[in-house]
């Protein structure tokens, strides 16, 4: 036991969380591969995440090969280019970004930031990871399945998406899209239920939820709104499925195809839109508040500075969490609804906006007279509030009724959610990475070539995704494979996509060199010490670098004060770990 | 194998009643829900989510039946039993239903007497309580083969509304593979509290987790939670 001093007026209650009985592996297999460690389940799901994900940015190049130069690429043809489009979509949203913020950082950040040994369920943490990635081998199957994988397109809309005009509609391609969806989320909720107790259940002594740091706030709220609305896909799923397999009209109205009637009628095609977008928007925070949470851990580390307004934050995130449940028909306003509805769905849609901006202003107060150090992790930080705040706005846009009916299906919508759950997630994963990789490691990435990749990258995307705003106010519609010469497309118009196609592919081939600096860093990075960031959290006090299995000694930390101890007045050091016992009680805790 | 990382655990302090105690175990560290194990956390939090699963499901049920322009078929001329001449409309449910909810019965004794280490009683009313669920799983296949050899297909059936029947397999499809899987995990923790394991502590086989008789309380949760959304899917498919 460790021996707290009885000055300390915020004692430190005695244990009283379950011995943890960790299963010691003895064998290659049970360390690498069978492991029940969340760090190396953490380290499985990331690679996965990120392996399939380079399949999704291929699909991107491809797709923009085609729309900058129509016609010359002929093996892209109007069914290839959907199935494309549809797999890009599907696998960045929910193969890679919910599994890696989730699976991969929640993994390996939720038991160390919390002083827990591992998981509560370890064994059911490995099976999450193997159900994960049986359902990415069933989705990638799909590109070898006779027909090829669905382009239904990511929403997957009946009926369109099981007749035979679609992709895979009649052929395999949607079977596995649904089957591994609803894999994908057998295996989420297997994870997300250890996250959610382990966080709850599992803390250190003195780490209350209002000194957890905001990394984990963001990935819980997020665990606990995927298990509320992965329900909705799962049933969706399961329904489209038994549409397509077993002849049920459940999403199918009486339809007729080709000159002939088919057997469905009666179904409802907006049914599907319900269940879909009441899963689909909150997926939208599922994705943002891991990143939101995340970004402020690298804020307040990289600026030596306490996160401002560290309760507003966690209300916030709770606030948009739950706010995110009723919004859903946002989506659907050109579906047709009761105007009331409409008024209503846009009402609450802005609604989010306010503890959304609340969060935005925190940071840059947070940044305000900070000692900021430009470091790579900053640098992506900063590059998340500016591309986050630009698609905030245009959100604001497309969540008005009128401004939305004409804006939809075109490419203002693309770029709008490109840039906001899409390249500012990125930036921030980005960001974690180069943050967490020397404690993953032992080692640093390469500055150089990190400080290369960031500058392409953000920049890149910026070029890539702003112009398309201009596309979209033209009215160039999103989803055609080629526009030909039209209205909508004039030549000026025609060489903004050439322009947005070059800047796609040297985006992508910075990705490359990050891939490059991630393996090279492995042997011939800078050593990194246990503390390269002289952070505050509980991960970077484990005894050693990278955290053993059971992560921390034989004694687990003891949490004395809240995350965000930077810059203390009357510190020794700008930065007190939250288990260093300060007898004086310098915290900066209660002033926020 | 495995290896017990030892911590002082003691008994958490007194906590203040009502709504002040509620605030207290919220703001509190190392565990929101005081004397809660992590297994019984993990089923509640788990069952929320099934909620959601049902609860999804039942919607969509109501929208198609509600927003159908042909005629929903009777649910009481249905699923009526010719007894004796006369057509007895929901017997089998009813029956069904009285089951059931007698094996939520048999399933609270159950957790009684395990917290009393009473082997031979828990295991033998675990049994019953999957005899009651194996019962109830074997009347819907009755149900399903009576109504499959009247012309009820998932595409379509004699009377109306294809999505009668869509709904029908869908949702007790859906319930009653829960209560299977139930009647698995009933036999196979009837079988080691038979056996003693919790006694002896013994490992469980793939967990390599000592086991307790919470288990069977959390088997239990789970069970309530089956017969819960029976109760549901009775009122608002069947009596509706």
């Amino acid at each position: 036991m460790v021996n707290i001093p009885s000055s300390i007026n915020d004692p430190i209650p005695a244990a009283e969380v379950e011995d943890v009985e960790l299963y010691h592996p003895h064998s290659w297999w049970t360390t690498y591969v069978f492991s029940q460690d969340a760090k190396v389940i953490a380290i499985q799901y990331s690679l996965t995440a990120i392996s399939i994900g380079l399949v999704a940015l291929v699909l991107s190049w491809l797709m923009r090969l085609q729309l900058a130069f129509p016609g010359v690429f002929t093996f892209i043809d109007a069914d290839r280019y959907y199935q494309f489009i549809t797999m890009h979509g599907m696998i960045m949203v929910i193969y890679l970004l919910t599994a890696l913020f989730l699976g991969g950082f929640g993994n390996y950040l939720i038991p160390l930031m919390l002083g827990a040994r591992d998981m509560v369920f370890p064994y059911a943490n490995m099976l999450s990871y193997w159900i994960y990635l049986l359902a990415v081998l069933v989705l990638v199957a799909g590109f070898f399945a006779p027909g090829g994988p669905t382009g239904a397109g990511w929403t997957l809309y009946p009926p369109q998406a099981i007749l035979s005009g679609t992709p895979g509609g009649q052929d395999w391609g949607i079977i596995l899209m649904l089957s591994s969806l609803i894999l994908f989320i057998i295996g989420f909720t297997m994870g997300g239920l250890n996250y959610v107790v382990t966080v709850l259940q599992g803390r250190a002594r003195g780490m209350t939820l209002m000194r957890m740091p905001l990394t984990i706030w963001g990935i819980f709220t997020a665990t606990v709104m995927a298990l509320l609305a992965f329900p909705a896909l799962f049933v969706a799923s399961v329904m489209m499925l038994f549409d397509r397999v077993l002849g049920t009209s459940f999403f199918m109205p009486a339809i007729v195809e080709m000159g002939t009637q088919l057997q469905h009628g009666g179904g409802s095609p907006i049914l599907f839109q319900h269940l879909f977008w009441f899963f689909g928007h909150p997926e939208v925070y599922i994705v943002a508040l891991p990143a939101f949470g995340i970004v402020s851990d690298l804020i307040s580390v990289h600026a030596r500075k306490n996160i401002f307004g560290y309760r507003m934050m966690v209300w916030a995130m709770v606030i948009i969490g739950a706010l995110s449940f009723v919004v859903w028909a946002h989506h659907m306003y050109v579906s047709g609804m009761n105007p009331n509805f409409g008024f209503f769905f846009a009402t609450t849609t802005l609604i989010i906006a306010v503890p959304t901006a609340i969060k935005v202003y925190n940071w840059v107060l947070t940044l305000w007279r900070g000692d900021i150090h430009l470091t790579i992790p900053m640098l992506f930080a900063l590059g998340f509030i500016v591309t986050f705040v630009n698609g905030g706005l245009t959100g604001l846009f497309l969540g008005n009724v009128v401004v939305d009916v004409p804006l939809s299906d075109t490419m203002f919508v693309v770029a709008h959610f490109h840039m906001v759950m899409g390249v500012a997630p990125i930036m921030v994963i980005f960001g974690a990475i180069y943050h967490w990789y020397p404690k993953i490691t032992g080692r640093m990435l390469d500055e150089t070539m990190g400080r290369i990749h960031f500058w392409v990258t953000f920049l890149g995307a910026y070029l890539i995704f702003f112009p398309m705003h201009y596309l979209g106010l033209l009215g160039a519609p999103r989803r055609y494979y080629e526009l030909g010469e039209s209205v909508v497309n004039p030549p000026s118009a025609h060489d903004l996509n050439i322009f947005i196609t070059m800047m796609a592919l040297t985006v992508g081939a910075a990705q490359v060199l990050f891939l490059f600096n991630a393996a090279w860093s492995l042997r011939h990075g800078k050593d990194a010490g246990g503390n390269p960031w002289r952070a505050t959290t509980l991960e970077w006090q484990t005894p050693t670098t990278p955290p053993p299995h059971g992560n921390f000694g034989k004694e687990l930390p003891v949490v004395y004060r809240w995350a965000y101890d930077y810059s203390v007045p009357g510190a020794p050091e700008d930065f007190i770990p939250q288990n260093e016992p300060d007898p004086e009680n310098r915290s900066r805790e209660h002033a926020s | 194998m495995t290896d017990v990382v030892e911590t002082e655990t003691r008994v958490s302090q007194p906590r203040p009643d009502g709504l002040r105690g509620f605030a207290s175990d919220w703001a509190s560290d190392q565990r929101t829900f005081k004397n809660v194990s992590w297994g019984k956390a993990m089923m509640w939090i788990f069952l929320l989510s099934d909620t959601f699963v049902f609860g999804c499901f039942l919607l969509a049920y109501m929208s198609a039946r509600m927003s159908t322009t042909v005629p929903w078929p009777n649910p009481s001329e249905v699923f009526a039993l010719n007894i004796g001449g006369t057509e007895v409309p929901l017997i089998l449910i009813a029956i069904m239903t009285f089951v059931l909810i007698s094996s939520s019965g048999t399933m609270a004794m159950a957790v009684n007497f395990g917290y009393r280490r009473d082997r031979r009683k828990t295991a033998l009313l675990m049994l019953l309580t999957a005899l009651f669920g194996a019962t109830f799983v074997g009347m819907q296949a009755f149900e399903w083969t009576k109504l499959i050899s009247e012309g009820v297909r998932p595409w379509g059936n004699p009377w109306g509304a294809p999505q009668f029947g869509s709904t029908f397999f869908m949702i007790t499809g859906f319930h009653g593979t829960h209560v299977t899987i139930g009647v698995i995990f009933l036999i196979i923790i009837a079988r080691k509290v038979w056996r003693g394991d919790f006694d002896t502590e013994k490992r469980g086989f793939f967990t390599s987790r000592k086991g307790h008789y919470e288990i069977v309380e959390i088997t239990g949760l789970y069970w309530h939670f089956v017969d819960l959304v029976w109760v549901f899917i009775f009122a608002f498919f069947y009596l509706w």
